[in-house]
């Protein structure tokens, strides 16, 4: 990939050689595409390690869904060449079932959707789109990055321990997390960092929105993609520090033994060792061999809120930048104006803070206090109602509309469709009376990856073949955009709707073997299909790649403005170098001013000075 | 570059390094609530056990750091005054009396510290002690951080160039007097709180 990015710098556009060039000293390649500090760059750097992920995520995804539609039976190919503490005769065993599920949540959440929508996104198009030549701290932002790689591979590396990986889940539950091997703690590890890494990166995108605007760029002028980022920074910038106190706090359960997050009279027998706690020796139980003694006191529950106080927020930090993508897509290839800008603002900010108070809705079945049950039940089925105002504002933006089914748009367009399946589910388990009978089945599964793949992913794919022009300065195959999106959209949804039934049925999620349970075997040719699917879907992902590649070394010169859009950064040069721009930037209106009555052409760029004979319309505030 | 005036002056008036100062400051806010909601949490259902234990704690030393931190913004206030006027003699003389106060509160720590071991008190010995050696330490943590920037501003000062960055300064000022109030909350809610018996 490293090269492929390289190439594509080498071969500028036609247009690409401004002024801002040829002022800098020439950078060694090394400060030009490693330790670069461009944000153009940085967003391709987010891209290649996250793609990458996607696929090893993907590559654990279809290892889980082999078991779970023939398990004990050898996966096909690769089955007989993994290592013996993995696999025994080619199938999963169980305990590195546990580990790929847990690698699985993990990877997909923390290594891909959050570095693709924040990282990358955040990046390539707060910059540009605001009109300014980089971040605010672009050195800052270069670390950001380059904490991600090293999380990575800490995070990978924990697969080679004897013990295996962690197995907790990705929501590292304790006592079973702080009880697990070596494994948990480079899980734990790998998370802090990345979470550190978001934190500069929010930290930065903020800074930078409220600093860097280009001349005459009012807030309410901006972009719903900055926008987007901008509340998804202030998610980051809040949530993501009490995560770090949690994980901090189960790092200590682990090695110091503190008792945080274990409570007094616990046992806990695990391979390698038995944990006991303070209390449970003192009230006169007989020592164990190979006792590890733990502090005692506290409440495994304390993990759950902390985890989720950050990770429900997590769920808007990968699904906001989403909806920014998609509202400016759907608006340039409708040809309209977004419907209601102001209120998908509103709605953005809505959606952000209500997120900070419905984490409970995770624990309806730990144990909580029944009452928080429902002022949590309360305000996330409140929370529907900004998102229903934007699938309602996206609706009206498309309706009546010139629309352009540019791989793009239908990316986006999906997205709209799968969403509101999502939201819907979600609206369901926010229920807690119904939610006892579906937490932890396949219908929660379904809901995530209807959100998740169907929401942010798609999304992220929209956003891949609107910007790629301006990224690489070439065009993306249509051709291939449209057939990848097809073969992804039909069979993501043959993937995951059925897993909607399955959940009702009563298929507990996270199960080895679920035909152990006479109830469940008649689900297996069910959960058969759902897997065949996944394996197309999985490898419909391919076309992606190839059309990267390919466009990367055959495509079509981008021309600067490809879609015949309004924002600041189709502005910039088709190809732009370090300092982005080659002329000034002052802008003059908001950017979805399209058919507008009375203009010749159907767009109205952000940056075109307004005709003389026009009278000069106030927009934004 | 080339005459493109795309990087302007600063919107909100703020530069940039100060404006992200503020917005990681509420992160770091949010990352010691993290640990404060939980010690709430706890103390609650471990309330006899809190106030027996906090007892232990040494309230003179913590007092003695809390005036060294306090003394230590107001030094680190007055190098920045000093460095806006071009004082570098008495810029010199306070950033180092800061640094000074950073090693006296670091010192005061790890007396305290090892006072705690020797009584055969450690993290894991009760549920509240982790939650002092881990806040405290973190806390801990936060002022060695914020004293390798303070010691590179006062080895360049003595170099012929000088240091001449007040923003840079006033950032880590700024961050310093968090550090700082991070501690006026720790004490008391350590300390101070509980019935000493
Ligand atoms: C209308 C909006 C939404 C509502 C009402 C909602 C509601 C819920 C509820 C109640 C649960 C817990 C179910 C259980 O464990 O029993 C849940 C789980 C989940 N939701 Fe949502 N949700 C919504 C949107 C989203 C979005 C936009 C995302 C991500 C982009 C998301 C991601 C998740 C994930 C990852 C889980 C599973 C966490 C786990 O246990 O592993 N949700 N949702
Ligand atoms: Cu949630």
């Amino acid at each position: 990939m490293q090269t492929a990015v390289a190439n594509a710098n080498e071969i500028h556009g036609h247009d690409t050689h401004h002024g801002a060039d040829h002022a800098h000293h020439e950078l060694s390649f090394i400060r030009k595409y490693i330790f670069s500090t461009d944000h153009k760059v940085i967003a391709k750097q987010f891209m290649a390690v996250s793609l990458f992920f996607l696929f090893v995520g993907g590559l654990f995804a279809l290892m889980i869904r082999w078991q779970i539609a023939y398990p004990g039976s050898a996966i096909p190919l690769i089955g007989n060449i993994l290592p013996n503490s993995w696999v025994s005769d080619g199938a999963v065993t169980a305990n590195f079932y546990t580990q790929l599920l847990t690698l699985h949540g993990t990877v997909m959440i923390f290594y891909v959707i959050i570095p693709l929508a924040v990282g990358m996104f955040g990046n390539f198009c707060i910059p540009l789109m605001i009109g300014t030549d980089d971040m605010a701290l672009p050195r800052l932002n270069m670390f950001s990055f380059w904490l991600v790689p090293p999380a990575g591979l800490i995070m990978l590396s924990g697969f080679f321990y004897d013990s295996g990986t962690a197995a907790a889940g990705w929501t590292g539950y304790p006592p079973l997390g702080p009880t697990s091997g070596p494994g948990q703690t480079t899980w734990l590890v790998s998370l802090f960092m990345i979470g550190f890494s978001s934190i500069m990166g929010g930290t930065n995108y903020m800074a930078t929105v409220l600093n860097k605007r280009a001349k005459g760029l009012q807030l309410l002028q901006m972009p719903l993609t900055v926008w987007a980022l901008f509340i998804t920074a202030i998610l980051i910038t809040l949530g993501t520090p009490v995560l770090a106190a949690a994980i901090a706090m189960q790092i200590c359960d682990q090695y110091l033994h503190t008792g945080f997050f274990m409570p007094d009279n616990l046992l806990v027998t695990a391979p390698d060792n038995t944990y006991v706690t303070n209390a449970f020796i003192a009230q006169g139980n007989q020592l164990l061999e190979h006792k590890q003694l733990l502090g005692g006191g506290g409440q495994p529950i304390l993990w759950q809120h902390m985890f989720w106080f950050y990770s429900h927020p997590a769920v808007y930090i990968m699904i906001l930048p989403g909806m920014g993508i998609v509202s400016d897509v759907l608006s340039t290839f409708a040809r309209k104006p977004i419907y209601g800008y102001k209120a998908m603002i509103f709605a953005i900010m809505a959606i952000a803070f209500l997120g900070f108070i419905v984490w409970g809705h995770h624990m309806f079945q730990s144990g909580m206090n029944p009452l928080l049950g429902t002022t949590f039940m309360l305000s996330t089925i409140l929370i529907a109602v900004p998102s229903a105002i934007k699938v309602f504002n996206w609706l009206g933006t498309i309706w009546k509309g010139n629309i352009r089914f540019t791989a793009a748009n239908m990316n986006a367009l999906a997205f709209i469709a799968t969403f509101i399946i999502g939201g819907l589910s979600g609206v369901f388990m926010a229920s807690a009376p119904v939610d006892i009978y579906i937490h932890d089945t396949y219908f929660i599964v379904a809901h995530i990856h209807y959100v998740l793949f169907g929401g942010a992913l798609f999304a992220i794919f929209a956003g891949i073949y609107y910007w790629f022009p301006k990224m690489y300065g070439k065009m993306l195959n249509e051709n291939l955009g449209r057939k990848h999106f097809y073969w992804s959209f039909v069979f993501f949804n043959l993937t995951f709707y059925p897993m909607h039934i399955l959940g009702v049925g009563g298929h507990m999620r996270r199960i080895y073997n679920p035909y152990i349970y006479e109830f469940l075997q008649p689900l297996q040719p069910m959960n058969q299909f759902v897997t065949f699917a996944a394996i197309i879907l999985g490898f419909s992902q391919l076309i992606l790649v190839v059309n990267i590649l390919w466009s990367l070394k055959y495509g079509k010169a981008a021309p600067r403005n490809p879609w015949q859009s309004n924002s600041i950064e189709w502005s910039a040069p088709a190809h732009p170098g370090h300092g982005n721009f080659d002329t000034d930037i002052v802008v003059y209106r908001g950017p979805y001013e399209y058919s507008v009555p009375g203009r010749e052409s159907d767009f109205y760029p952000q940056t075109e000075p307004p005709s003389e004979n026009e009278v000069p319309v106030h927009s934004g505030h | 570059m080339s005459g493109l005036s795309l990087s302007h002056e600063p919107v909100t008036g703020v530069p940039n390094g100060k404006l992200a100062m503020w917005i990681f400051l509420a992160s770091e806010i949010m990352f010691f609530t993290g640990f404060f909601g939980a010690f709430i949490v706890l103390r609650n259902s471990n309330l006899e056990l809190f106030s027996h234990s906090a007892g232990e704690l040494n309230k003179g030393l913590a007092l003695l750091n809390t005036f060294i931190l306090i003394g230590s913004s107001l030094t680190m206030a007055l190098s920045i005054l000093n460095l806006e006027k071009g004082n570098t003699a008495k810029f010199r003389l306070f950033l180092g009396l800061t640094i000074l106060c950073g090693f006296g509160f670091l010192i005061v720590k790890t007396i305290e510290y090892t006072t705690k071991f020797g009584h055969h008190i450690f993290p894991w010995t009760n549920v509240f002690f982790s939650f002092y050696f881990i806040m405290t330490g973190f806390h801990a943590l936060h002022v060695i951080a914020g004293m390798i920037p303070m010691f590179f501003m006062f080895i360049k000062s003595f170099t012929k160039k000088g240091y001449n960055y007040p923003t840079k300064v006033e950032t880590l000022g700024l961050y310093w007097h968090f550090v700082d109030l991070v501690w006026i909350f720790l004490f008391p809610v350590l300390y101070l709180i509980f019935p000493s018996h």
